[in-house]
């Protein structure tokens, strides 16, 4: 559970129930209604999956239980680079756990976490398909192939 | 009057070469070809994949077949003056076959593709995914028009059944059983469903075909809804793939555009729609009954078969699911018919099946080769052998659901039956190639936690007791296993097997059933002698310094993250075991070969 607490504001309401309506409010569609709004919020928090729940006419804890259920879903924050160590199998046998435990080493978070100035946040994900260039490591909308551990520190950089 | 188009230049902007640029590549050639005033004469296409994705972004000419490799920007304005102007070839950017070391002219003569046959890629690569003009060029829709125009649901079903395609998801039931059981399931309203959500990871076929023609797969099910009765189709797409969903869209429009999805098809009466549906991330959802329930927007749970989806699946509705490979397999089937079809591969298994090649092995790609063609042949001719000059230890096949498979299995023909009799299985398309440094406790221990994240939690057998053979797993790494460990490892994979609710749960005990049958003396070593020979596990590996090589430069005491390495200089230095964190930096950094791993 997040344990974020945060306000939504009158336009962030109106927002969920455009994208709920847009959708017809049919329970069937909740998966594309949290698309939608995850694309718009960044995240998931519980305030927003309330609005949801009531837009949609289903139960919060089905609402939650979906979100839960997904990894694209997540009640937390991303930071403003965003990145990700592809774990799939190709970039596994290729050493993606070390590069993985240089990013670890290198923000000082775990798996999961944003940094503490919300720069980096740091996820794991499955075979993005470019395995030709495994080890694969995305920031944002930007992919970095053959990634090995001492290019780490240039990739963050990068960001600065 | 317009001059004749007379060359193209093909660019893959497939998600791997994209992530290395091919996008400005594009734009660098369009813009020299602009700037020497040949636009009326050579033409720049964006296609899908080639396949060979270990060399990306790759640039084939039309017609002469010229294949470049590794392709920058900077290297536009040169293809552009000396090819298309001159028709002279850039040698320095052709493929150079690396064992003869000479440049190789066309893709024909490259031994990637010598032993292929495309037939669900046979667009990819070649046509511009995003104009239909290009796949009615290629008899694209000619299939439905012919089913529509020409043949009844019945002997649509027949040829599909004839032909003895299998479906190419993993488990192979013949697809035109499939359909003529939905098509028997009595109702008013009835689904088509592509399953699009390729969970397995190191496996990107699927995607690639709809990155690459992805009309292909609508015009199959098109093709499918007329055959079955249903006038909805879904694809259940991951949002991981925008560049498909991209495509998809684009392609949906079109085809509605000209008349080729919508009402009245053909002027039949025959009416057939396609929306999209986005997976979130779960492996479980490629089951078929969880991603049903995905599409409903409920969890991705699956539920006991029967009701098997054929007969009661989306909203309770007879509904036919089949897989993207699958369904690119069928317009060509109806095209040049189910006897052609059966010309290709074995005797129980036909035609082709598109495997994506990666891990330790030269040419990483997509490839799509015959039935029958043996693991050696795919490794070594068409994978061109393992990286690095390492030797071949195991071939994973069938993703976190299938095996490792050895050296004594490399001359197998590559079926459904005989994958699964050694142990491993088909799969979607997954192939991993596994070096001499890879420790297979460690690869079962990856795929395992792989499950474990992904079970859904439905069934105890899979949620508590792969959570169980990870735990196992763990403790063999670190050298507190004990045989009695790999007896509960054999007898609980077992348990899960047999008592699971879905595919997902039967399956996932695979890659530690396959690796323990397989390299029982690997597990072996790990519980009795501590010892990980590939250096992988890193409790059971030391790293000491050998004294006659040590020369004291004291390199490796500055780099110790913890300065457990102590020495006066020019003396011989020396590790303290109680402290050392194991994280390599001492090895990597000495100049003299003088700290070795045991």
């Amino acid at each position: 559970m997040s344990s974020i607490k945060i306000k939504l504001k009158e336009k962030d309401v109106q927002q969920i129930k455009e994208i709920a309506s847009s959708f017809g409010n049919k329970p069937g569609e909740l998966i594309n209604v949290l698309h939608k709004t995850q694309g718009v919020f960044g995240y998931l928090p519980a305030e927003v999956q309330e609005v949801v729940a009531r837009e949609m006419n289903v139960s919060v804890a089905k609402v939650y239980g979906v979100v839960t259920f997904y990894s694209f879903f997540t009640m937390i924050p991303k930071g403003r680079y965003p990145i990700s160590i592809c774990t799939g199998t190709a970039c596994y046998v290729r050493g993606a756990e070390k590069v993985l435990d240089e990013f670890k080493k290198e923000l000082g978070i775990k798996v999961g976490e944003s940094t503490p100035d919300g720069k980096f946040s740091l996820t794991c994900l499955r075979c993005v398909g470019a395995c030709g260039l495994s080890p694969v490591v995305t920031v944002g909308t930007k992919t970095f192939g053959r990634v090995s551990p001492d290019k780490v520190k240039d990739i963050l950089k990068e960001f600065d | 009057m317009a001059k004749q188009i007379k060359m193209h230049l093909l660019v893959c902007c497939g998600t791997g070469c994209r992530a290395s640029q091919s996008a400005t590549l594009q734009k660098a050639l369009e813009r020299e070809l602009k700037t020497n005033g040949l636009e009326d004469e050579a033409k720049v296409v964006t296609t899908g994949c080639f396949g060979f994705c270990e060399k990306g972004p790759i640039v084939k000419v039309h017609p002469d077949n010229t294949f470049y490799v590794e392709v920058k920007p900077e290297d536009a304005e040169e293809i552009v003056k000396e090819h298309v102007l001159k028709g002279r070839k850039v040698e320095r950017l052709l493929y150079t076959d690396p064992k003869v070391k000479e440049h190789v002219p066309d893709s024909k003569h490259m031994g990637f593709y010598r032993k292929q046959i495309r037939i669900a890629l046979r667009n990819c690569g070649l046509i511009d995914p995003e104009n239909i003009d290009e796949y009615l060029a290629r008899d694209g829709y000619q299939a439905l028009g012919k089913v529509i125009t020409e043949m009844t649901p019945e002997s649509t079903i027949d040829v599909i059944k004839k032909s003895e395609l299998r479906g190419r998801g993993g488990a192979g039931f013949p697809t035109g059983l499939k359909w003529e059981i939905t098509r028997k399931s009595k109702s008013d309203q009835k689904y088509v469903v592509c399953n699009a959500d390729e969970g397995d990871p190191g496996a990107f076929m699927d995607r690639s075909i709809l990155e690459g023609d992805p009309h292909v797969v609508l015009e199959a099910m098109a093709i499918c809804g007329y055959a079955i009765g249903a006038d909805k189709g879904l694809i259940y797409i991951r949002a991981e793939y925008p560049l498909a969903i991209h495509r998809l869209k684009i392609a949906i429009e079109q085809a509605r555009e000209y008349g080729l999805l919508g009402k009245n098809l053909f002027n039949s009466g025959f009416n057939f729609d396609i929306d999209l549906r986005y997976g979130a991330g779960a492996f479980v959802c490629g089951e078929e009954t969880a991603l049903i329930h995905s599409m409903e927007g409920e969890r991705g749970e699956p539920t006991f078969k029967p009701p098997f989806p054929s007969v009661e699946g989306y909203l309770g509705k007879p509904t036919n699911v089949n897989n993207v490979e699958t369904f690119a397999n069928v317009p060509i089937i109806i095209n040049k018919g189910a006897d052609w079809f059966k010309t290709i591969g074995t005797e129980k298994s036909k035609g082709t099946k598109v495997f994506a090649l990666a891990g330790k092995i030269n040419n990483v790609g997509l490839i799509e080769i015959p039935m029958g063609t043996t693991l050696r042949e795919v490794i070594f001719e068409i994978g061109g052998g393992i990286k690095d000059g390492k030797k071949f230890k195991a071939v994973q096949t069938g993703g976190p659901s299938g095996g490792c498979l050895t050296e004594k299995h490399l001359d197998l023909p590559i079926e459904y039956e005989t994958l699964v009799a050694a142990g491993s299985m088909m799969g979607s398309g997954g192939m991993i190639v596994m070096d001499e440094d890879d420790c297979m406790v460690s690869v079962a221990k990856f795929f395992l936690d792989f499950t474990v994240e992904e079970s859904c939690g439905k069934c105890s057998p899979c949620r508590i007791g792969n959570k169980r053979l990870y735990e196992m797993l763990d403790t063999i790494t670190k050298g507190e296993g004990t045989m009695e460990t790999l007896d509960k490892l054999k007898n609980l994979s077992k348990v899960i097997k047999d008592t699971s609710l879905c595919g997902l749960g039967q399956t996932a005990p695979n890659p530690v059933l396959s690796t323990i049958n397989n390299f029982w003396d690997e597990y072996v070593e790990h519980v009795v002698d501590k010892k990980c020979k590939a250096s992988v596990c890193k409790s059971l590996m030391r790293y000491v310094v050998i004294p006659e090589n040590c020369v004291g430069c004291t390199v490796c005491a500055r780099n110790c993250p913890v300065n457990c390495i102590k020495g006066e200089r020019k003396q011989v230095h020396e590790i303290d075991q109680t402290a050392c964190i194991k994280c390599g930096a001492c090895y990597e950094k000495c100049k003299f070969n003088a700290i070795e791993i045991v």
